[in-house]
């Protein structure tokens, strides 16, 4: 138990500390002493009011990680998460601002609208992918396009609100469509927060956490997805529907993407605009390769992507190094996790191999 | 003769629960053409892949060309002028033939630069010594499978090779590029070559070699030489003393038809028809064997079976309800049974457990599932609890990844659960490849007991023993159609090969 614990630990491990020691080769470099800039982001980033920061920005990065995680367990790669989640917020944000109802149901249309729409716009990709052979990255590679600078560029300018601060954006949604922040949980437990607010869309985020380890783990359709993403051959022989399932994970895939902003939309900004968030969708790609798809393990990286972003903040100010350091380590840690899975992966086939041979071997002379 | 070529003593190699090469010892003549033959497993790959340097032997010594060799890589090997032709070429299609034979080898001039020259001329060179025409600016994939046979032996020449092994290198051709491929080994050896030759029909390693070794399950089990033995002596060498004599017992085939097909069609990924027109039936407690020759669409008429292949025309009938459209997963739901001849390939999820293979292809019925849409975790570990012990798959749990285990306890594993579901059809296509003598019987015995539950059970297999042991009535596939239909009581190996082979059909 404890050598399968060290094994799924290890690799991650092992990237950080790479990634630290790059990190401080190229502080170096630049001329400022690693060691500082490290406490100065430690104390920084200790501080509640970055973490609670870290965790907003977590929120979003988790949900695009799992919206990855769900493809790559077919073996599908769906680099088309970034135009559906801005495709979604922005429609989502569209309706939103057009109905009025109670509270929870004026949020719940909101977010069954950006599933739906997200759904459809993976889906698309799966659809094609079926029907045409087309392969995924190429199809999502080129909806994101029509997604971001297409349609959302196009309706925006159409849609746009005169407001009082020359601002390019939407209608904002009523006050019954937006989702109440959590510093009020938070704070049985901690001083009071200042100047931040903690989305309370994280709650979402942990129940799409917790769906997904259902839904693989413990369904059918979830078997029958992690089958063909393991040998897609024997998965047809098994009776898997192939097209079906692939449709069925392109737009599930898709439904959780179309989640991704609106963390942001229902927690702070209540109207899509032209600084809307994006690129969480490419990053989606990395933490879902950083936490193995896991569902906990994708919120680690999650978690630790975000905490390096909002920490980060401080190397600047204090004139340390510029912030694009953290870019070069999540690239590193990245990279380095990648190499080291491989690594222990090859090492932990090679002894299964050698127990199970020794185990029978002994049955053998045994019987 | 000067002497020997290449010499082994001894060999051994060990797979996990399989010994591929047990104390094998082959002797090969400078300038001979030297067969190499036996059933498939018998250990003939993994000896020409030691030979090569792919994968080191466990014991033993090689001698090559009177020196003792320890090959680490295939570059030692060819290092030490021994060069491989695999059975499934390796040809850069974008490529041209003069860029595919240099492809690894350039000669190159000052600056890196590739001297082209140089190689046109080698080539030509060694084309028309040998009698292998060949135009080095042809694009690799105009070419004819002969052709591109070809290219891969002037690809070994080029590298220098005195040495070729080739490894059933007439199994992708048709008669005329066999007796092509032939003359060209013929004009090698006048050259001095030495050649492997890696077969498995016998009338054509009696027509080319001038010695032959058989391999019987990993063992060396004679070396002969073609005028001193006949097909059928060499039949019985590779299949055991005695050619297997059926078994008298009591038959339980019914008039019962489970299965059946007819006038199926089927074409392989490039249209080529692979299956032309196939008509047969399964009766309940019966056992139907199908012989041929690789390749000549039993692979095509299983898949269409079990619903992986698109058909082109033709039906397919469950006990008399027109099953054709339905789907793979309604297929197995109505006890469609299926040991794939590739397990690797279509039977198992190697990095997952034994209990999530166990449910392989009955993940949809209970007890896998429950309130049809949760997996019932618990009743699946179970179920693959019994199935290991019933079954005698060695495992340490059934929470270890199946790639962890060795062939044949893989294939014990697909046997169980395929057979401790509710069949009404048991597809068996090769059901003993690959495995060790052990439980090669255990599977024997489990087909055996399908057909006494009353199962229908269509039987693929080049094991003609097995085919001949196990079958209640033997259909011959040869092309696409089935060309022949009979009693395997009252057949040899020797005349169930002649007919896969058509010499029966052009006798007649």
């Amino acid at each position: 138990m404890a050598k399968r614990i060290w094994g799924v630990l290890a690799p991650p491990l092992a990237a950080v500390v790479l990634a630290l020691a790059i990190s401080s080769v190229v502080l170096l470099i630049s001329g400022s002493n690693p060691l500082t800039a490290f406490a100065n982001v430690w104390e920084f980033g200790t501080r509640l009011e970055t973490l609670i920061e870290a965790l907003n920005r977590a929120t979003p990065l988790y949900i695009s990680g799992i919206a990855v995680a769900i493809g790559f367990r077919m073996n599908l790669f769906n680099i088309g998460v970034e135009g559906q989640y801005v495709l979604a917020a922005f429609l989502a944000a569209a309706v939103g601002a057009q109905i009025s109802l109670p509270p929870v149901l004026h949020v719940t249309v909101i977010i069954l609208t950006a599933m739906a729409v997200g759904a459809f716009w993976g889906g698309l990709a799966g659809y094609m992918k079926v029907k045409r052979n087309v392969h995924e990255v190429i199809s999502t590679i080129m909806l994101n396009v029509i997604a971001v600078a297409g349609i959302v560029s196009f309706l925006l300018a159409r849609w746009d609100v005169p407001d009082p601060s020359l601002d390019t954006k939407l209608k904002a949604i009523p006050e019954s469509g937006w989702v109440p922040g959590l510093n009020g949980f938070v704070e049985l437990f901690t001083r009071d927060i200042k100047r931040v607010e903690l989305w309370g869309f994280i709650l979402v985020a942990i129940a799409v956490g917790i769906g997904y380890h259902y839904l693989i783990n413990k369904t059918r359709l979830g078997f029958d997805l992690r089958a063909t993403g393991a040998n897609p051959l024997a998965a047809e022989a098994s009776g898997v529907p192939a097209k079906r399932t692939i449709v069925i994970a392109m737009a599930l895939s898709g439904a959780v993407a179309g989640l991704v902003g609106l963390s942001e939309l229902l927690g702070a900004s209540h109207a899509y605009n032209l600084r809307f968030t994006q690129g969480l969708g490419f990053a989606g790609i990395a933490v879902a390769l950083l936490g193995r798809n896991h569902a906990v393990g994708v919120a680690l990286a999650a978690f630790l992507f975000g905490w390096l972003d909002r920490a980060s903040g401080v190397l600047e100010v204090r004139g340390d190094a510029p912030r694009e350091i953290v870019t070069i380590m999540q690239g590193v840690i990245i990279l380095a996790a990648v190499i080291a899975y491989a690594v222990f992966e090859r090492r932990r086939k090679i002894e299964e191999a050698r127990d199970a041979a020794a185990q029978t071997e002994l049955e053998v002379r045994a019987s | 003769m000067s002497g020997l070529a290449v010499e082994l003593s001894g060999i051994t190699k060990r797979f996990p629960g399989v010994v591929a090469n047990d104390n094998v010892n082959l002797a090969v003549e400078t300038g001979e053409i030297h067969a190499v033959c036996g059933e498939n497993g018998a250990g003939k790959s993994t000896l020409m892949k030691i030979l090569y340097g792919m994968q080191p032997a466990d014991e033993g010594t090689m001698v090559v060309n009177g020196r003792e060799v320890h090959f680490q890589s295939p570059k030692d090997a060819i290092n030490a002028g021994i060069g491989m032709v695999h059975q499934h070429f390796m040809l850069a299609d974008n490529l041209t033939v003069l860029e595919n034979v240099i492809l690894g080898a350039e000669p190159v001039v000052s600056g890196g630069r590739i001297d082209f020259e140089e190689a046109r001329r080698h080539i030509e060179e060694v084309g028309s010594a040998y009698g292998l025409a060949l135009d080095p600016d042809d694009l690799a994939e105009t070419l004819e499978v002969g052709e591109r046979q070809r290219v891969e032996i002037i690809k070994v020449l080029f590298r220098g090779a005195k040495i070729l092994i080739l490894d059933e290198p007439t199994a992708v051709l048709v008669p005329q590029e066999v007796e092509e491929l032939f003359r060209n080994l013929r004009g090698l050896k006048d050259e001095g070559h030495t050649i492997l030759f890696i077969d498995h029909k016998l009338d054509e390693v009696l027509e080319i070699a001038d010695t032959i070794t058989v391999l019987r399950r990993g063992r060396t089990v004679a070396t002969v030489k073609p005028e001193d033995v006949t097909a059928h002596d060499l039949a019985e060498l590779m299949v055991g003393a005695e050619l297997p004599v059926p078994e008298t017992r009591e038959s339980t085939v019914t008039d019962r038809v489970v299965i059946e097909v007819k006038d199926l069609a089927a074409s392989d990924a490039e249209g080529t028809p692979m299956l032309k027109g196939v008509t047969l039936e399964v009766h309940e407690g019966e056992i139907l064997g199908v012989a041929g020759v690789e390749g000549n669409g039993q692979g095509e008429l299983v898949e269409a079976i079990l619903g992986i292949r698109k058909l082109d025309r033709g039906s397919i009938f469950l006990k008399g309800e027109n099953i054709t459209s339905w789907s793979v997963r309604r297929r197995r739901e109505a006890g469609f049974g299926y040991i794939p001849e590739d397990r690797h390939r279509r039977g198992l999820l190697l990095p997952a457990p034994v209990w999530e293979n166990n449910m392989l292809g009955w993940q949809s019925m209970p007890p896998f599932v429950k309130r049809g849409f949760w997996i019932d975790k618990q009743a699946a570990r179970e179920h693959a609890q019994k199935v290991i012990e019933q079954f005698d798959v060695r495992t340490p749990s059934v929470d270890v990844p199946v790639h962890a285990l060795s062939g044949g306890n893989q294939q014990k594993l697909i046997v169980g659960r395929e057979m401790s579901a509710p069949l009404t059809t048991l597809i068996a296509a090769h059901p003993t490849r690959g495995i060790d003598v052990g439980a090669q019987a255990a599977v024997w015995e489990e087909l055996r007991r399908a057909r006494s539950n009353g199962l229908a059970v269509l039987l693929i297999s080049a094991d003609l023993e097995e085919l001949i042991g196990l079958s209640d009535r033997l259909v011959v596939m040869l092309r696409g159609e089935i060309v022949a239909e009979l009693d395997p009581s009252a057949i040899t190996a020797r005349d169930l090969g002649a007919h896969m082979t058509g010499a029966v059909e052009r006798a007649s």
